[in-house]
């Protein structure tokens, strides 16, 4: 047990700043859960988000992340725990103190964008400024038009308009009422793949321009590590690691979240005096991420991604291992080694490099930063 | 009056925080209560009839013979309509059939024709005392008694068993016909290994919906006087043995119960494959004219022939003319009328419960829902004794006296009509259309009025519609509980078929075959009859 929260407090020495919660707190949920049937859905979920950045809940599909986020909104009810918006205590279980969606400072994209059909553009953005007066409003739904690119299609209806215009309408839309948080769900899987991208950076762009805290959801780990300022990790209704993108990537504090984002490989080791013993050889400790001293001769697995790793064609004695697996991915190559020691690891190469299949291959850590690492499993 | 209303759908979603609120339950509930009030009504009236004198009545010889008539219209009727409506939805989808939609619409449109209007066009011409009897004697036969309202209901029924077989094969992928012809399968091998193990269910759902409806109806039987449950409970009335009449009607019930049953037996919404490949049609070659005049000859027997003996009565003037009988346009404004207020009461009534089940799922939203069908199931001859007994017994201030007892008469037997159709305007409403308004600020009350109601006006409208026309051409329940003085377009043909002066039929016939166009296109505009 102290073993695991040794490393723990090494790893948390590196996200200190990104972790705790913070006086200028927007968002607070403080251990909630939500449980359907017999299914819980959201686990004991604490988390807080701080005013202006953009956070991303990712996991896989059935992890909660969904029902997080319409917790937060106020379209489910939590049955234990409290969220708190803007400093106001919104739903608490147990009492009757449930503030309703529409008295809740918070916006919502929806995944499907859940347009209006019988509402032009322009009357769908203006649909949450109903108590504005009217000068106000039409020069709020212009501005927010514009903003969004689509001044030009005020008076088109909803089905009109193409998938990424659609969006950008429900973006303008959810952002116009000035809510306090909004919430984005999977916001981009209804999109082709190259409007994806680009409305990636667009939906950030117009985040950031407006000055809006924004949450939001996804189970692709490429489009949260694109987008957020921070991304919170989960499992099974459980945030499993808050940090940046690049902290919660190249630190994952479980083998979970090593894996959710991206390829990884686990290369055994042996602690002894500075050298870790692998079966690539010795690795200077230092090269090791927060390695404390207590773990001097014990077992660690060391966490290694494709583009760590270089496989080059050796003969005899220099061998490492042979090549078991080769995929095309266009601009590069995956391939798969089976190193003598019985262990696998990946090696990501540039598409011009060519190993056949069954090539003897000698392995070489080629990564320019620290090593994350894991406590042997028994 | 026929609807073909899939209660099946069982997409029903609600907002996890939000359920609709326990007033809208209770008002849902209230409509519940209220339209299966009459049934009550009819139970208590029959249960104080002593035990000895019921048993007695109800192992009479007559009930016995009205028994078997009905047993006997109900399954020759749905066995004529199999015979017809299937190969007619074969031939509309699977062949080379040339101008098909245009045969299709024809095939389809007695569905929303009355058959009285065939009935009383085909009795007064070649009826006992019609004019064709007079003229040549007793040498033709003659459309009358149980054989004549089979082939008059067949005639206006057979496009339930058309219209759902259609349907059913529309649905299921014509390739998979053709892949079994691959496997050295002929074509009508294939059709019975593979195509009708398919579309049995659309079939099956059809003869139900005929057999339902041959047991169901009133005016064809009575003008042809033929002795079945209908027409014998409303002569009984009429002749003041009420207490037969509603043992009668209990057990016309029973029956139309057990015909339930076995629909809800069968599993209908299998949509299959769903393909929309039809495959290769059936090439017709030399059968191509003898097709197209088996339905020309369907659409003359069922549309042209009565309007042409309508207009011929129109132009010529046979008998002595009856003053009290002739036509005024009073008839027509009052059919309007009724038929207005019945539409607004319907609408009214099936907003809650259409509302309150589509967007919860809940075994009280179930029973409610299921409870607005009563109508679909109770023959119009037994709502309109209830509300007799429920009228002179209790309410007798309402009785023949104001509009109300009449429009509440329309309203119970054409809910559903209303319920079914707004209810699926609600169930195209996404979750999340409602749940984006919530987030924008606006309440539950503030995003029914700006969403919700105006997404779902359509479906509201297309069921005011179909009540208000199926409300005009309602012969029963008119019959019995229509205000004193003022007679309706379905009571003006009722008294001319009375008077035997069948030309004051004419008139008030030809504006319900008008009315009846006016139904198939509302329903051609909903979806589901796979017509357009």
């Amino acid at each position: 047990m102290s073993v695991r929260n040794h490393r723990a407090e090494a790893q948390e020495r590196t996200e200190r700043t990104e972790d705790r919660p913070s006086p200028d707190a927007v968002l607070e949920i403080d251990g909630v859960t939500k449980t359907f049937g017999s299914d819980c859905a959201v686990d004991s979920l604490s988390l807080s988000v701080r005013e202006g950045e953009l956070l991303t809940l990712l996991g896989p599909s059935g992890c909660g992340k969904t029902t997080a986020l319409r917790l937060i909104a106020g379209l489910e009810r939590p049955d234990e725990g409290t969220i708190h918006v803007g400093g106001e205590r919104v739903a608490t279980a147990g009492e009757r103190a449930f503030v309703p969606p529409e008295r809740r400072d918070v916006g919502v994209v929806f995944q499907d964008f859940a347009l209006f059909p019988h509402m032009t553009a322009a009357e769908n953005v203006a649909f949450g400024l109903a108590d504005w007066n009217a000068d106000d409003r039409e020069r709020r739904v212009a501005e927010l038009l514009e903003m969004v690119g689509l001044s030009a299609y005020a008076e088109n209806t909803p089905e009109e308009l193409s998938g990424g215009q659609q969006q950008r309408i429900a973006l303008a839309r959810s952002i116009a009422p000035e809510p306090e948080i909004l919430l984005l769900d999977e916001p981009f899987s209804n999109l082709d793949v190259d409007l994806r991208v680009e409305m990636r950076e667009e939906v950030r762009r117009i985040l950031k321009g407006a000055g809006v805290t924004g949450i939001s959801v996804t189970h692709d780990q490429e489009e949260a590590m694109s987008i957020s300022d921070r991304v919170a990790v989960m499992a099974e209704g459980r945030i499993e690691q808050v940090g940046t993108p690049e902290g919660v990537f190249q630190h994952p504090r479980s083998r979970f979240v090593a894996g959710f984002l991206g390829h990884a490989s686990f290369l055994p080791g042996y602690i002894s005096g500075d050298l870790v013993e692998t079966p690539l050889g010795p690795v200077g400790r230092d090269r090791i991420h927060g390695l404390a001293a207590e773990y001097d001769y014990t077992r660690i697995d060391v966490l290694v991604r494709p583009d760590d790793v270089l496989a080059r064609p050796a003969e005899g004695e220099r061998a490492d291992g042979r090549v078991t697996y080769r995929r095309y991915l266009g601009p590069t190559v995956l391939y798969r080694v089976e190193l003598d020691s019985g262990e696998t690891v990946e090696a990501m190469h540039n598409h011009s490099d060519r190993l056949s299949l069954d090539t003897p291959v000698t392995v070489e850590l080629a990564a320019a930063h620290d090593l994350a690492w894991f406590p042997a499993e028994e | 009056m026929k609807p073909i209303t899939s209660y099946l759908d069982l997409r029903r979603r609600q907002i996890g925080a939000d359920p609709p609120s326990s007033a809208l339950a209770a008002l849902s509930a209230l409509v519940a209560v209220l339209v299966v009030s009459p049934m009550a009504w009819l139970v208590w009236q029959a249960a104080t009839v002593e035990p000895a004198r019921a048993y007695e009545l109800i192992l009479s010889s007559q009930t016995a013979l009205v028994t078997a008539n009905s047993v006997a219209l109900m399954l020759a009727v749905t066995a004529l309509s199999l015979l017809l409506g299937v190969p007619l939805a074969v031939l509309t989808t699977r062949t080379d059939l040339p101008y098909s939609r245009l045969w299709t619409v024809v095939a389809a449109l007695p569905l929303v024709i009355p058959s009285y209007i065939g009935a009383i066009a085909f009795v007064g011409m070649f009826g006992p005392g019609g004019e064709v009897d007079t003229l040549f004697g007793a040498t033709l036969p003659r459309v009358d008694g149980l054989r004549g309202a089979v082939f008059i209901v067949t005639l206006y029924t057979y496009p339930y068993v058309f219209l759902t077989t259609r349907a059913a094969l529309l649905s299921t992928d014509g390739s998979l016909a053709e892949a079994a012809r691959t496997l050295n399968a002929s074509r009508l091998d294939a059709f019975r290994r593979v195509t009708l193990p398919q579309i049995r269910p659309g079939i099956a759902a059809g003869a139900l919906l005929a057999a339902l409806y041959a047991i169901s109806d009133f005016g064809t039987p009575a003008f042809m006087g033929a002795n079945v449950f209908t027409s014998t409970i409303y002569w009984e009335f009429s002749g003041f043995a009420v207490e037969y009449a509603a043992l009668l009607a209990l057990q016309l019930v029973a029956i139309v119960a057990v015909v339930l049953v076995i629909e809800a037996g069968i599993g209908r919404d299998q949509d299959a494959s769903g393909g929309t490949d039809r495959g290769q049609p059936i090439r017709l070659g030399a059968w191509t004219w003898p097709a197209m005049g088996f339905v020309s000859a369907l659409g003359v027997l069922t549309l042209v022939v009565p309007v042409a003996i309508f207009t011929g009565w129109l132009v010529r003037s046979v008998g002595d003319p009856i003053p009290s009988l002739a036509f005024q346009p009073e008839f027509a404004l009052n059919s309007v009328y009724f038929a207005l207020l019945a539409a607004f009461v319907a609408c009214a009534f099936a907003l809650p419960v259409a509302y309150y089940s589509g967007r919860t799922n809940s075994l009280a939203s179930r029973v409610i829902e299921r409870a607005t069908y009563v109508g679909f199931a109770v023959p119009g001859v037994v709502i309109g004794l209830a509300l007799v007994f429920l009228g002179t017994r209790t309410l007798p201030s309402l009785y023949r006296q104001g509009v109300w007892l009449l429009v509440f008469a329309y309203v119970v037997r054409f809910l559903p009509q209303a319920v079914g159709t707004v209810r699926s305007s609600v169930l195209q409403i996404d979750d999340s259309t409602l749940e984006a308004a919530r987030t924008l600020d606006a309440g539950p009350i503030e995003t029914f009025r700006r969403v919700t109601l105006p997404l779902i006006m359509p479906g509201v409208v297309a069921g005011g519609i179909l009540v208000f026309l199926t409300t005009m051409k309602e012969l029963p329940m008119t019959l019995m509980l229509q205000p004193v003085g003022t007679n309706t377009l379905v009571i003006a043909i009722w008294e001319a078929q009375n008077a035997l002066a069948y030309r004051y039929a004419a008139v008030p016939a030809l504006l319900l075959i008008l009315i009846s166009g006016l139904t198939m296109v509302v329903m051609l505009r909903q979806e589901g009859y796979g017509v357009t």
